[in-house]
């Protein structure tokens, strides 16, 4: 499926205009681009990987970032059946207390990834079963790829 | 003195517990390839569950990269998964390329893509000596490496390095090919053709290493899939995902392989799909070698790369699986976000799955034919 048809299809999910609806862009980036909400967030990929006509059940990549004021994690998805790709983000503005939905009992990819943002930006998955520290120590103070990090004993930055 | 003698009758079985218990293999054991420590949970001889305690090694290539220029992202990436150097640094300069929508000269992608085949190549014969070490046969390990000694002075040769290559700029290569490029390549491809029935004969046949690895830690096709696997350790489970094939990068669309695949699923099938991706990348290297286009080896970019505002994701298919670039730009010098998609990481989620009701020495030979690397996994 194109992207056309891709936008399309997910946009005939959410019927009702007063709900808030998935925002597309695909400025600057080669794939379609998805942006929701935490709130839909798991929602909407449950429908992502179970609708035959989308079927995105492979997981690739999870990543963390921090966007200076907001905290976000990018979902790239792939249809091991109609081979389409696509990307889904999602922000939180709450840098003290970020929580968002695991995806983990959709993709059990997801576990070890979102370990490792929560490791490196500490943002929270509801309902993870092993919420842990992945590479670094339980002791370990801070989140190290957050843009406001400081450690002077263990990071040289130029 | 009197002996104590054991009465039988006054042992009951009851006095017998049965009792889990907890035991670290590694961080130093030969059989992890590397740093890694897995904390199993054992009844006896049987595993209960095995949890990796990762980050011995890790040194945060993906900050790093934030202060660091495109030009030197590229030289920390052969630091993750450094038996697949070649293809690592190509993935960077891919994605710089594209994102700079540079179309690099003909000659390079021929280059790159015969590099990166002989990588693979260099890597599985690498695996398939510790392959046999790890079940017990160290013979394997002087054959892997001699024929990999061949590959790494022809590294040596054109690259100036025999591991971390860092051959690739973006824009193209760091300089051109040495003139005795190709006829040491079409030296190597009849060599290797006539080392590989070797190979099979050595352990492929071998009843004891098929009694090792048969029927042991068998992956379904969709827990592949769901654990996010790739690489050999998904094709042997039945899951077709080669990234030369369906998003082919370089020269890789010009040329005709077939992708190994098995149903399998088990250590026995991951390790004839790795076998036949060496025959393969044999295919391809033959079909290029003969004909590398003239040309530049390089197309000059700015001294200082800036890439426009946005993300930017490239993809190659490393000796151990997919392999991702995700560069987030704001339009400065420095990238905003790196993010490595290593295939280790994914394929390493799989093992409990896998592992669980088995004995201990089959995890080792389930952990060989994984083919993990550990700077792959730490980053």
């Amino acid at each position: 499926m194109n992207n056309e048809a891709l936008q399309q299809t997910i946009l005939s999910w959410f019927p009702d205009p007063e709900f808030p609806q998935p925002q597309f862009t695909e400025e600057g980036s080669q794939f379609l681009n998805l942006s929701t909400e935490p709130e839909q967030l798991h929602e909407l990929m449950h429908l992502l990987k179970n609708n035959p006509e989308t079927h995105f059940d492979y997981l690739f990549c999870l990543t963390g970032v921090d966007y200076g004021k907001e905290l976000g994690v990018v979902y790239h998805l792939e249809s091991t059946v109609h081979r389409h790709i696509m990307v889904v983000k999602v922000q939180t503005a709450d840098r003290e207390n970020p929580i968002l939905d695991s995806v983990q009992d959709l993709w059990a990819t997801a576990n070890f990834h979102e370990r490792e943002v929560f490791d490196f930006f500490g943002i929270k998955f509801k309902n993870h079963p092993n919420l842990k520290r992945l590479f670094l120590t339980d002791e370990w103070e801070g989140y190290p790829l957050r843009k406001d990090y400081v450690d002077e004993t263990n990071m040289v930055v130029k | 003195m009197e002996t104590a003698v054991l009465n039988s009758t006054t042992v009951k079985k009851s006095n017998f517990k049965s009792e889990e218990y907890f035991i670290n293999m590694g961080p130093q054991h030969p059989a992890t390839h590397g740093v890694l420590r897995l904390l199993l949970t054992i009844d006896g001889e049987i595993i209960k569950k095995v949890e990796p305690d990762l980050g011995y090694i890790h040194r945060s290539i993906e900050k790093m990269s934030e202060s660091n220029s495109y030009q030197q992202i590229v030289h920390l990436t052969d630091r993750l998964d450094y038996l697949s150097s070649h293809i690592n640094n190509e993935a960077v300069c891919l994605c710089v390329e594209n994102a700079l929508e540079l179309e690099v000269p003909e000659r390079v992608k021929v280059i790159r893509t015969i590099l990166g085949e002989l990588t693979r190549i260099a890597s599985h014969t690498l695996w398939w000596g510790v392959m046999g070490m790890d079940v017990g046969a160290l013979t394997t390990y002087f054959y892997g490496f001699r024929d990999r000694e061949m590959i790494n002075d022809i590294f040596e040769e054109t690259c100036g390095a025999r591991l971390t290559m860092n051959y690739n700029i973006p824009g193209g290569l760091m300089q051109d090919i040495h003139p005795n490029f190709v006829k040491r390549v079409k030296e190597f491809i009849p060599h290797f053709r006539s080392k590989l029935p070797e190979y099979d004969r050595l352990l492929t046949g071998n009843i004891i290493f098929q009694k090792r690895t048969k029927g042991v830690g068998v992956l379904s096709r969709e827990d592949a899939i769901n654990f996010g696997a790739s690489g050999p350790v998904a094709r042997a489970s039945g899951y077709s995902c080669d990234v030369r094939k369906y998003h082919p990068y370089s020269a890789l669309d010009k040329v005709n392989f077939t992708e190994a695949l098995d149903t399998a699923g088990d250590s026995f099938a991951r390790y004839k799909v790795r076998i036949a991706e060496m025959w393969e990348s044999l295919n391809i290297i033959e079909q290029l070698i003969d004909n590398i286009p003239e040309g530049d080896f390089k197309v000059a970019t700015n001294a200082v790369i800036k890439l426009p505002k946005g993300d930017f994701y490239q993809k190659v298919e490393t000796a151990r699986g997919e392999f991702g670039v995700y560069i987030i730009s704001t339009g400065n010098k420095n990238p905003y976000r790196v993010k490595f998609r290593s295939p280790g990481l994914s394929n390493l989620s799989l093992l409990n799955h896998i592992a669980v009701g088995g004995k201990i020495g089959d995890l080792v030979a389930t952990m060989a034919t994984i083919d993990i690397v550990v700077p792959d996994i730490d980053r």
